[in-house]
């Protein structure tokens, strides 16, 4: 199996090739048809991305089953996966096939839905196996496109707006980056990530518009990239799209956005920014802490007065990206693991929360929380599964939320005790948001009318539920399950990264004597 | 020696006589054959653009080389000659269903093609100004080919009277580079420019030049003409200015800068710079409040000949070859998209208002498709071809060492990119409207769906028009 990870990353492509030309009508049939085919589509990538799991050695910390082909010009076609981007393709194939299945009540367009999750799922993966500077770029713009017309076309009222904000917010971001990894490819020769990992960039202090950089080149790229992950993440202050891109797109479109498109940003801070520019990295230290714990609190607080769901998970997701954030950039083992496992373990938690969130809008067809009250008493087992999730939300011992939390404030910790301190009141903050909504929704009287005849889960939905819960119990039981995986990889870049920083800080204290 | 001169320029020769053919074959025989003229010029064009496609490698000069074939000329001409094939074989529907089917219109197109490919491979600023000047008389003439058009008739006197003052600015210009270096060839003025000191009348004329051939490439602040012409002409008029005239301004500017200037890179490269910035952001940001399609097609058009600028003030081989690669690309989506406006129509009657594309993907998915693929590619999002267009374009200026021209690019196509979205939403998720009817002939759909599908397909290997890009910019430099 030469081929496995671009086999991996085209299934779905192909899958929705097949829809787009063989699939003809617009009847109940027609629907059927198109929705198991996704559904098969993405169960067969989960299945054989499992051969990559399986495959991987996570004692290797170099790229694994990797391909090369030369492209156009000077750039080359190179797929491959390390332990920092492994798991994200696990996650990714896991989700997929959970999100066409939260879809199957969908009636409008539904071939030309399906296809676009198929597009999206293969430019999703490609982002987390690219090998190439412009090949990841491609990847991670071109998502933009299916997820425009999925928040466009299937969203709800305010979805011109949205998706118009999405997309040209991140458009906005990401086009910097196209300019600083061209600038990378012409100082470096190269445009091959592995190589680029190990090449030193200058990091010479220098003068632009009258500014003294301190950290040179290695400080300006790293804004460059920045300024895209920071929107993609979303980091505050940058974050405002993302309330408005969830609330209105399907839940399905949500699912997806939370648990694996603010990744991207996520993972582009561990695969570019801190082992290219770990001078610049280390330069922008302190900014990147004060916007974290300026999430943390900020947003959380946000949340605890929104009146809508999709929008208060939202911004809870915007603050426990907040964590993600402060524990790269914390360099050490124990930051990078806990922001590894946090984003891991996000992408089941919210992913679940805004499942939650699209079962009873189904039904109700609202999400505005007061119109809810009560409902454990018609749907216990619904309120047993929004409990879990919350309290996966809230980072309760136990749920995979909890092993996040602590290792990135554990790492923060050794590096500034104050923003460990002001990060640890969003613990405290996100209990009260995440208890409020889940009281205001699932207890108290029942005395709306037209709750009383609501219908608990029905089987599909509990058998969409359940893959999530065994992750979420079992990643917080067990967390070794993750960081096996991801240790040695993350050992490796930050010693890398500390080697650099320290040889670069000599190299300043040497010219300065 | 005289049979040597005329091998090299015979596709010339061949297209200005059949030209003459064919316009006497319409002056003296009856309107029947206003068809068939169309049908014939479009072969014409092809089978010339063939023939110059399959010429032998080298670079062959005629007439003490003021005349030259090389790579980077036989480039743009393909491109020209299948821009100007393109635009006559869309044009016969439309032109038949608005009373416009006449004899004159294929025949004046040819004439402008010959102006073109003169311009293109001029060594000298009198054959320069020849090329330039046949292709404009056409053109104006075209653009006022609706002749009880208020509208027609305006545009055609507007690009008239601008054209003519910018003429009038290039032959000043032209007449100081002489007088200060003494030849009109531009291997005699690249020889005066040798030592690297550029005299004041010798820039004076180098500006004055630049500005009469950025008003071809309605580069801003040399704009103004073109939202009102393309708006004014009728549509395949419209598709023709915007393909073929900008591809051979621009390669003509790519070799005068370069191969007669190319001493004095540093002056020109300024002015250039300017010209792309203010191009790219008056194209993006005027196109934002457009409801005409051919108006928000003239700012698209704008916005990407600054794009194809930036390639040009790089002044490397590297930028040549970015800017031919955008300019094959450019006109590929160009074409593509004026299959669609060419038939946007409700009762038989010309439609150009956007919002009348309203939920058009129900009306039909296919022909929806693809304007979406060819809006999201000329918006520059990956993985469509578009963007390897812009991307060849701000590596080549990086790599000269113009960051600050490539950000203001990348920021320039992103507010661009709004008009492009605008487009999809309309007919993807827009308010339903009773807009268009009418179907779409095969000719049409295959020329949209060929381009569309090319922009998806692309990202393989550019068709191999990369490597043909590079060798045909080679020949420029040597």
């Amino acid at each position: 199996m030469d081929n496995l990870l671009s086999l991996v990353t085209f299934l779905p492509l192909i899958g929705a090739i097949v829809l787009l030309v063989f699939l003809r009508g617009d009847d109940e049939h027609a629907q059927r048809n198109a929705k198991m085919l996704a559904l098969v589509t993405t169960s067969a990538t989960f299945l054989l991305s499992i051969f990559v799991m399986t495959g991987f050695d996570p004692s290797n910390t170099g790229f694994q089953f990797v391909e090369e082909s030369p492209w156009l010009g000077g750039l080359t076609y190179k797929l491959g996966v390390d332990g920092l981007s492994v798991l994200f393709v696990m996650l990714t194939t896991f989700l997929m096939p959970i999100t066409i299945g939260a879809s199957w009540h969908v009636t409008d367009r539904v071939k030309e839905y399906m296809i676009a999750f198929l597009v999206l799922e293969t430019f999703m993966i490609g982002v987390f196996v690219a090998l190439d500077l412009v090949l990841f770029y491609i990847f991670f713009e071109a998502g933009l496109i299916p997820m425009f017309l999925i928040i466009g076309i299937w969203g709800g009222k305010e979805r011109i707006y949205a998706s118009f904000k999405f997309f040209l917010y991140t458009f906005l971001g990401s086009v910097l980056m196209l300019v600083a990894m061209i600038a990378m490819w012409m100082q470096a020769g190269t445009t091959d990530i592995p190589t680029l990992m190990t090449h030193q960039f200058s990091s010479d202090p220098i003068t632009v518009l009258g500014i003294n950089v301190v950290g040179g080149v290695q400080t300006l790229l790293f804004i460059a990239f920045f300024a895209s992950f920071a929107v993609k993440l979303p980091m505050w202050p940058v974050h405002t799209w993302l309330p408005d891109a969830h609330v209105q797109a399907p839940t399905a479109g949500s699912v997806v956005l939370a648990a694996i498109l603010l990744k991207m940003g996520g993972y582009g801070f561990l695969r570019f920014s801190l082992p290219m520019f770990p001078v610049g990295s280390e330069v922008m230290q302190d900014f990147v802490f004060v916007l974290s714990a300026m999430a943390i609190i900020y947003t959380s607080l946000v949340a605890l007065v929104q009146d809508d769901m999709k929008k208060l998970i939202a911004y809870s997701s915007v603050a426990h990206m907040g964590f993600v954030t402060m524990g790269i950039f914390a360099f050490n083992q124990q930051g990078v693991d806990g922001a590894l496992f946090q984003m891991i373990s996000h992408g089941f938690i919210s992913g679940a929360l805004f499942l939650i969130v699209g079962v009873i809008y189904d039904r109700m067809h609202t999400r505005e929380i007061a119109a809810y009250g009560g409902l454990v008493i018609r749907m216990p087992a619904y309120a047993l599964i929004f409990m879990l999730f919350t309290m996966g939300n809230v980072g309760l011992p136990g749920t995979s939320g909890f092993v996040g939390e602590f290792l990135t404030l554990a790492g923060v910790y050794q590096v500034s005790t104050w923003v460990a301190f002001f990060a640890a009141t969003g613990v405290i903050l996100s209990a009260a948001y995440a208890l409020y909504l889940y009281r205001r929704v699932v207890f108290g009287d029942l005395i709306k009318g037209s709750l009383k005849t609501i219908q608990d889960m029905s089987r599909r939905e509990k058998l969409l539920f359940a893959p999530l819960v065994a992750g979420t119990i079992i990643l917080g039981v067990y967390p070794a399950a993750v960081l096996d995986v991801v240790g040695p990889s993350v050992a490796a870049l930050v010693e890398a990264q500390q080697t650099a920083a320290a040889a670069a800080d000599t190299a300043v204290e040497l010219a300065a004597n | 020696m005289l049979a040597e001169n005329l091998a090299v320029v015979a596709p010339e020769l061949l297209l200005a006589v059949l030209a003459m053919a064919f316009l006497m074959l319409g002056a003296f025989s009856s309107r029947a054959m206003d068809g068939p003229i169309l049908w014939g010029a479009t072969i014409v064009l092809a089978v010339v653009g063939l023939w110059i496609g399959f010429q032998p490698e080298g670079t062959r000069t005629a007439f003490d080389g003021s005349f030259v074939s090389d790579g980077f000329a036989r480039f743009s001409k393909v491109m020209v000659l299948f821009g100007a094939a393109a635009t006559l074989a869309l044009s016969r529907d439309y032109l038949q269903k608005n009373d416009l089917l006449k004899y004159e219109y294929p025949v004046l197109a040819m004439l402008a093609a010959v102006g073109m490919m003169t311009m293109v491979s001029a060594r000298d600023l009198i054959v320069l100004y020849l090329g330039l000047e046949l292709q404009s008389l056409a053109l104006y003439v075209v653009a006022a080919f609706r002749r009880d058009s208020l509208r027609s008739t305006e545009a055609g006197l507007k690009y008239f009277v601008l054209g003519a003052l910018s003429s009038g600015l290039l032959l000043y210009g032209a007449s100081l580079t002489y007088g200060y270096s003494g030849t009109t060839a531009f291997a005699g003025i690249g020889v005066s420019l040798e030592g690297g000191h550029v005299p004041l009348g010798l820039l004076f004329g180098l500006v004055f030049l630049v500005a009469g051939m950025a008003f071809k490439v309605s580069a801003v602040p040399f704009h103004m003409w073109t939202p009102d012409v393309y708006e004014g002409s009728p549509t395949p008029v419209t598709l023709f200015f915007a393909t073929a005239p900008k591809v051979a301004a621009a390669a003509m500017i790519a070799r005068l800068l370069y191969d007669a200037f190319g001493g004095a890179t540093a002056d020109w490269q300024q002015i250039l710079v300017f010209l792309s910035i203010a191009s790219m952001f008056l194209g993006a940001v005027g196109g934002i409040g457009q409801r005409n399609f051919k108006r928000l097609m003239a700012y698209s058009s704008i916005n990407h000949m600054g794009f194809v600028l930036m390639g040009l003030a790089a002044g490397t081989e590297q930028g040549a070859q970015a800017m031919l690669i955008y300019l094959a690309i450019y006109v590929t989506m160009n074409v593509g998209a004026f299959a669609f406006i060419l038939n946007m129509e409700k009762d038989g009657k010309p439609v150009t208002d956007l919002y009348s594309l309203g939920l058009y993907s129900r009306v039909a998915p296919a022909r929806a498709a693809a304007l979406a693929v060819l809006m999201f590619s000329m918006a520059g999002v990956p993985p469509l071809v578009g963007f390897f267009g812009k991307f060849y374009v701000l590596t080549a200026a990086v790599d000269a060492g113009l960051v600050w021209l490539a950000i203001a690019g990348v920021v320039a196509s992103v507010i661009a990119a709004y008009y492009y979205l605008r487009i999809v939403f309309l007919m993807y998720f827009g308010e339903a409207v009773d807009g268009l009817d009418g179907r779409m002939p095969g000719l049409h759909w295959g020329f949209l769906g060929a381009s569309a599908l090319a922009m998806l397909l692309g990202i393989v290997n550019l068709f191999g028009v990369e490597t043909i890009a590079g060798a045909a910019a080679m020949t420029l430099f040597q």
